[in-house]
């Protein structure tokens, strides 16, 4: 316990080892230690970005489907109202067909009526004149009397 | 070993390997005269003491040298392979280690220096390992001394005040040279002598009250150290000199016990060096 030069060894020890220690100890350490918490930093703030991101993408994809939706249902109505038009289209073609038939028909029937009507009031002027034939007992000479039966055939 | 008695063997536990000088015309234990001033190894406490302060203890420099070197050896090495990826077991330990420091400089440090931090790290690490050195049963190591033909041998660096003192003067002078750096000669002065009593006819109190103050610094940090562990060594010493069958029980929980003051006391010579550098840089 006798105090002696161990003391200055020990100060000129203690005096490197600090020098070392502060030299080519501390500051590799540290630096490491920094580096690292900025590397961690950097991770955290960049998967912040990245789900930040991710749900800027979510809000942007669910747009798009809302106005695809809304597209679609635009379409759907377009082709809807398209449809209805085509069908009163057609409905009317038919309607008007239908008439232009019909009219022709009527037509038609109204010629053959003229024509029978025709024939019929021919033979009723045959018939007329055979019956008078038959009641004068003599031939009816037609052109002379063809004055006569053509007005009974126009009364007719 | 000369160790025939209880008494003797504590001594001789206590006692360092001193080399040194002795004076001319000595004599010593064997009664041999020493002819003219020779540089030797003591073979006594007494030749030890009687070289004054021309000598060396060749164990506390040797042990306290290996275990800073292994300090800074283990942290070099940590430090050259430092990856800022994920890190080892050794760099896990070594950054847990600095990271503690910095917790304790960022307490109780409220200047800004770069300095302080590795050297509360050096100083933490040094002494705690110079401590653990405790914890090797007493006679292990002075056995094998003894074997190679060494009378003496203490291996706890922190058991022998010029161990700790030697620590204790480098914070000294730190903290007179970072006084004057900050506070300027002037300043220095001032807080020398304007404190605690601001009147000019109490300087000379002032003065002798600050400059004890200043001076029980570092001796409050030594004899603490010394004492904690000096008074330990000798508690394990004594329980060596029960029966072997006994030992056990007592040497057990007080070396469990040992691993905590082994600790704080390094921690606490930490702290007390960052507080007393903080208060040297605080300029009032």
């Amino acid at each position: 316990m006798n105090i002696n030069l161990t003391l200055i060894g020990q100060s000129i020890a203690f005096a490197i080892f600090v020098w070392f220690c502060v030299k080519y100890v501390w500051p590799p350490i540290t630096a490491a230690m920094e580096a690292r918490q900025k590397k961690i930093a950097d991770g955290l703030s960049a998967a912040d970005r990245a789900s930040r991101d991710l749900e800027l993408a979510q809000e942007k994809a669910s747009k798009e489907l809302h106005k695809a939706k809304e597209d679609a249902a635009a379409l759907i109505d377009q082709a809807n109202k398209r449809a209805a038009q085509i069908v009163e289209a057609s409905k009317d073609d038919a309607r008007k067909e239908g008439e232009r038939l019909i009219e022709q028909a009527r037509a038609e029937i109204q010629q053959e009526r003229i024509q029978a009507r025709d024939a019929l009031r021919a033979e009723v002027a045959a018939l007329a004149v055979a019956g008078a034939e038959k009641i004068l007992e003599t031939s009816v000479d037609a052109k002379a009397h063809s004055e006569m039966l053509e007005k009974l055939a126009a009364e007719l | 070993m000369a160790a025939d008695t209880p008494v003797e063997y504590i001594k001789h536990h206590l006692q360092n390997l001193t080399y040194g000088k002795l004076p001319e015309g000595y004599e010593r234990a064997d009664g041999s005269l020493v002819d003219e001033a020779t540089w030797t190894f003591a073979r006594t406490a007494q030749e030890a003491s009687d070289m004054g302060f021309m000598a060396f203890h060749v164990d506390t420099l040797g042990w306290s040298l290996f275990m800073g070197m292994l300090f800074l050896g283990i942290f070099r090495f940590a430090a050259a392979r430092a990856t800022t990826g994920v890190p080892g077991g050794l760099q896990n330990v070594v950054e847990m280690t600095v990271e503690f420091i910095q917790g304790v400089v960022r307490d109780g440090f409220h200047g800004r220096n770069p300095l302080i931090a590795p050297l509360a790290l050096t100083i933490f690490v040094w002494i705690l390992l110079m401590n653990c050195l405790k914890l090797i049963p007493v006679d292990y190591i002075p056995s094998i001394a003894h074997a190679l033909g060494l009378e003496y041998f203490k291996i706890v660096p922190t058991t022998d005040p010029n161990g700790t003192f030697g620590i204790s003067i480098g914070v000294f002078l730190l903290i007179i040279f970072y006084s004057l750096k900050v506070k300027g000669i002037g300043g220095f002065t001032k807080e020398l002598s304007m404190q605690p009593f601001n009147h000019w006819s109490l300087i000379p109190f002032n003065l002798f009250l600050e400059i004890l103050v200043l001076i029980v610094k570092p001796i409050s940090l030594a004899l603490r150290l010394f004492g904690n562990m000096y008074a330990g060594e000798v508690v394990f010493i004594l329980i060596a000199l029960l029966p072997l069958w006994i030992q056990w029980t007592l040497n057990v929980p007080w070396a469990i016990f040992h691993i905590l003051v082994v600790v704080l006391q390094a921690f606490i010579f930490t702290t007390l060096t960052v507080v007393y550098l903080s208060a040297a840089h605080e300029d009032h």
